[in-house]
């Protein structure tokens, strides 16, 4: 373990990282920002799922420093009366669980894909990829929209909600599986033929062994590249579909829902619903693909040769 | 080249069969076609008896020929919402979608061009470096926040542009056009600079990385060692192979735009495709979307069809082994 | 009466974040009308960067330090941008190394033909231009000439592409033609095809050639005069007979050394131990000393100077030449 730390100190990705002061504060704050989520009970002033805490009059409360403000509501409170940044933190937690959950569950199905087109190649491959073509030639949200829709319509608008998590996961994880397939797949055809991959061939392993034991541990640098903008993809997509009304039902709102529950609000002047949901979506999204963009200076040698 | 469209459009006729299909089986598990038509007063009877004559007891695949037979002849059902042909609503809202996306698409194009090949040229200048920021800026804001935050500045605070709707509209035969008054244009701004929002930076970005690659190949060096003017290598020798990627990628990229048609028009109510399509799922109108799938699944193959077919004529590699 | 073209004391730097490095130090040869020059080293000698400094295109953070480049008595080294277009491509044309690279995939080859025509002559018709295009195809020898200008690249091969880029290098009628490695690429068989093609048209127009390579028996059947270079430095420069029959540095000797005796096929220079020092890396003293079999305690101190070999017209940078020219007594 110590070889291990010792050894990402001298590596190029931590010289580089100290020396990139926007990808510092990006990752400090999004380090700040998953730890909110995640010890969301702690830090939140309220619990918003408690409709105890929830008074129909304290609905629309400005934020503090506005007049009409209240302390007790730090950022004011939304349309039925939950305190906003209570309600914010919650929805921070389940749009980067949904996120986190749909890059996992795309990472894995792509993986595989990827490597098992790249290794086999031959009608395996080519079956593989003309269907990522013709699912990347649609766009992704344009699917997941759709597949949601359909659900919705099918099952109810009230048992969708119950449901809505794991179905969001699936969804957007499905719908961009190829992205990691086709990245993972062009790693595969380039190692493939190296020495090591023959060594091991020649010494009798398995395909499975030699995919998963000597060519994965090589695909890692693009795919931790395409995880961390994936990761961005799809809480941007899950924003997008609680915001039309297809994802995070607003008694359980993520931030899109949020976003969309606060949008009739701002003609009224009560635009803190909206916007500060907003705010926090785009630090997020922003200090993730920042640091997506680092790690593909850093990491990619194709773009890495000066 | 003939036999390379021949073999794009085959592709393209499997792509939308497979569409079809999808289209039916959403046909099939949203929306009970039989309540859409009778009351709820009906027996159970009666109900059956009217299955049968609907010929929804039968087999799958023969409803499914049904299905595509009457599609084929432009007949999708009627919506159960509007009480007339599903196919004849979507054409009556396409131009208000198509204008937003084709004003949309050529302010893409025509920033993205001018920005990325600049920068591309002068990589280390201040405003390649301001540009390469406010792009991933951009790309981390969603179309519905950028669409969003204009309203509230432009409209509730400014008061300068209308917040919803298309304003005043003319009549050309059918086609509802807010592209020739001023206040159909006022209405147009904002939904279609939210829309292009989504693109622009990938499109930039795209553009940028292409070229300075092809800048970097021997054959612009080349081209240098000729004693070219700066003019003809940038527009002539590296734009013109940096217009091939960007033909494929962002070919496919113009046709997601629609996918972002739904988010815009939402915010701005915009009366088009999108719009439709979320009232279509709000009432569970089995037979709109189905229609809307259809219709933007044959858009979408469209142009994927056509951009492909372009790329095979800008490049010359293709248009050869096209001729065999 | 100056000369066609003459190098002189030329240093050739590149700007790296940590500092600038030196490609190049003192680089001097000269070129008259019709005479061909070789420019021998290898791959990280500096010969390709000296080529590309005479039409002022070093790739990006390079650039000319000090020393001037003249053509016809000009020094282009300080000529203005538009000054030194004028010449490149006109007055003196280049053959680059790898001919499936080098021309664009997606225009004509009659395009690609045509500008060079018409950037430096702006009264030309485009039909003017497009008969000296054929005029120059023929000199080539590609058969159908009319036919081929229509073609996209992809549908020659290598070396019919390579007789296109030198058709192109001919059209504006060039004092010199710098060709840099133009048959490394080849097939072994259309190699000498290629340079026998180069001599008869260099010979027929009376043209100057430097020829760029690594291949010492190619500038041995091709060229009159030959400098070797080494880590950036001339280290022997002399007529291209005697420099082959009797070479004075040790680095030129190796090379003939590893020349396979006859043949004039491929040329693996790896019996010299060692390898070429890095640009940023390079020895104390003289530079190839780590490599040099006669290796004395001065090399590693002092670097040599290029100078002339009593009784002889080479020139050669290494103390044992300067040791042979006063006699071999007390050369320190």
């Amino acid at each position: 373990m110590r070889r291990r730390i010792d050894n990402f100190k001298n590596s190029y990705l931590w010289y580089s990282f100290k020396k990139d002061k926007i990808a510092i504060i990006c990752l400090i704050i999004l380090i700040s920002l998953v730890a909110m989520a995640v010890f969301a009970p702690l830090i939140a002033p309220y619990n918003p799922y408690d409709s105890a805490n929830i008074d129909v009059m304290n609905s629309e409360i400005p934020p503090v420093w506005i007049e009409g403000g209240d302390p007790g509501f730090i950022l004011g409170t939304d349309n039925q009366g939950r305190d906003l940044l209570s309600t914010m933190i919650y929805g921070m937690r389940i749009s980067l669980l949904i996120g986190i959950g749909a890059v996992l569950l795309q990472s894995v199905m792509g993986i595989s894909i990827g490597l098992i087109s790249g290794y086999f190649g031959g009608r395996i491959d080519s079956f593989f990829m003309r269907m990522a073509d013709v699912q990347l030639s649609f766009s992704y949200l344009m699917i997941a929209i759709f597949f949601t829709a359909v659900l919705q319509a099918a099952v109810g608008v009230g048992r969708f909600g119950e449901i809505a998590v794991p179905f969001l996961i699936l969804v957007i994880g499905f719908a961009q599986w190829p992205q990691y397939a086709r990245t993972v797949r062009a790693s595969v055809l380039a190692e493939k033929n190296k020495e090591y991959v023959e060594a091991a061939r020649v010494a009798g392993f398995g395909a499975g062994r030699i995919m998963w034991g000597h060519i994965f541990p090589n695909t890692l640098s693009p795919i931790l590249v395409l995880s961390t903008l994936q990761v961005a993809e799809a809480v941007m997509s899950e924003a997008a579909l609680s915001f039309l009304g297809l994802g995070m039902p607003i008694s359980k709102p993520s931030l899109g829902s949020l976003i969309n529950s606060g949008f009739e609000y701002i003609f009224s002047g009560s635009w803190w619903i909206t916007i500060f949901p907003g705010i926090i979506l785009i630090v997020l999204l922003l200090s993730i693909n920042l640091l997506g963009d680092f790690l593909r200076d850093v990491l990619n040698p194709k773009l890495y040769k000066g | 080249m003939f036999a390379f469209i021949i073999r794009r459009l085959i592709q393209a006729v499997f792509v939308v069969v497979v569409i079809s299909i999808l289209a039916f089986a959403i046909k099939q598990s949203v929306g009970d076609p039989v309540r859409a038509i009778t009351a709820q007063s009906v027996s159970a009877e009666e109900r059956e008896a009217f299955r049968d004559q609907l010929g929804l007891n039968d087999p799958i695949i023969v409803q499914y020929l049904r299905f595509a037979k009457s599609a084929l002849h432009g007949d999708l059902g009627n919506s159960f919402f509007y009480q007339r042909p599903a196919v004849d609503v979507i054409l009556s809202k396409a131009p208000a979608t198509i204008e937003l996306v084709i004003v949309a698409s050529l302010l893409i194009i025509g920033l993205s061009i001018p920005m990325g090949v600049f920068s591309a040229i002068y990589p280390n200048s201040f405003f390649s470096r301001l540009l390469m920021g406010a792009s991933i800026v951009g790309v981390s804001i969603p179309v519905f926040l950028t669409a969003i935050m204009m309203v509230f500045l432009f409209s509730v605070k400014l008061g300068w542009l209308p917040s919803f709707g298309r304003g005043e509209l003319v009549d050309l035969g059918g086609w509802k056009t807010g592209m020739l008054t001023l206040d159909g244009w006022k209405h147009l701004v904002m939904p279609s600079v939210a829309l292009s929002s989504t693109l622009l930076p990938l499109f930039i970005r795209l553009i940028r990385s292409e070229m300075m690659e092809i800048l970097e190949s021997e054959y612009v060096k080349y081209a240098w060692a000729k004693g070219l003017t700066r003019k003809r290598i940038w527009f002539v020798h590296a734009f013109k192979n940096t217009l091939l990627p960007v033909i494929t990628v962002g070919g496919v990229q113009l046709g997601i735009l629609i996918a972002f048609t739904i988010l815009t028009e939402t915010v701005f109510q915009w009366q088009g495709l999108g719009f439709l399509f979320m009232e279509a799922v709000e009432r569970a109108d089995a037979s709109l979307l189905v229609a809307y799938l259809m219709f933007v699944g044959i858009v979408m193959v469209g142009v994927n069809t056509v951009v492909d077919i372009v790329y095979g004529m800008v490049n010359p590699t293709i248009r050869i082994t096209g001729v065999k | 009466m100056s000369s066609l073209l003459e190098v002189k004391d030329l240093v050739i730097k590149f700007g790296l974040r940590t500092g600038d490095v030196t490609a190049t130090t003192g680089v001097n040869f000269t070129l008259e009308k019709g005479q061909r020059l070789g420019l021998v080293g290898e791959s990280g000698a500096g010969k390709s960067v000296t080529g590309f400094s005479i039409i002022g295109l070093i790739s990006k953070p390079g650039f000319v330090a000090d020393g001037h480049i003249l053509f016809h008595g000009e020094d282009l080294t300080n000529a203005s941008p538009s000054r030194i277009r004028e010449i490149r491509g006109n007055k003196i044309s280049m053959i680059f190394q790898d001919p499936m690279m080098t021309l664009n995939p997606v225009l004509t080859i009659g395009t690609q033909m045509t500008e060079t025509l018409l950037a430096h002559n702006p009264k030309m018709t485009k039909k003017q231009a497009m008969e000296k295009c054929l005029e120059k195809l023929q000199k080539v020898h590609i058969p159908s000439p009319e036919q081929r200008l229509k073609q996209y690249p992809h549908e020659f091969s290598g070396g019919m592409r390579q007789r296109i880029i030198i058709a192109i290098a001919l059209l504006t009628d060039p004092e010199i033609i710098i060709a840099d490695e133009p048959t490394t690429a080849l097939d072994v068989t259309i190699q000498a095809e290629i340079m026998d093609l180069i001599i008869e048209l260099c010979e027929t127009d009376d043209m100057g050639l430097i020829l760029i390579t690594h291949d010492l028996a190619v500038v041995a059947q091709v060229t009159e005069n030959i400098a070797v270079m080494y880590a950036g430095r001339v280290v022997e420069k002399g007529r291209t007979e005697d420099v082959v029959q009797n070479p004075q540095h040790p680095y030129t000797q190796g090379l003939i050394k590893a020349l396979p005796e006859g043949s004039k096929g491929s040329n693996r220079l790896n019996q010299i131990p060692g390898m070429i020092p890095t640009l940023t890396n390079i020895p104390t003293g003289c530079a190839f000393h780590p490599r040099c079999p006669h290796v004395m305690d001065v090399c590693t101190k002092y670097e040599p100077a290029l100078i002339k070999v009593q009784g002889m017209d080479t020139e050669s940078a290494c103390v044992l030449s300067s040791m042979r020219e006063t006699g071999g007594k007390d050369g320190k």
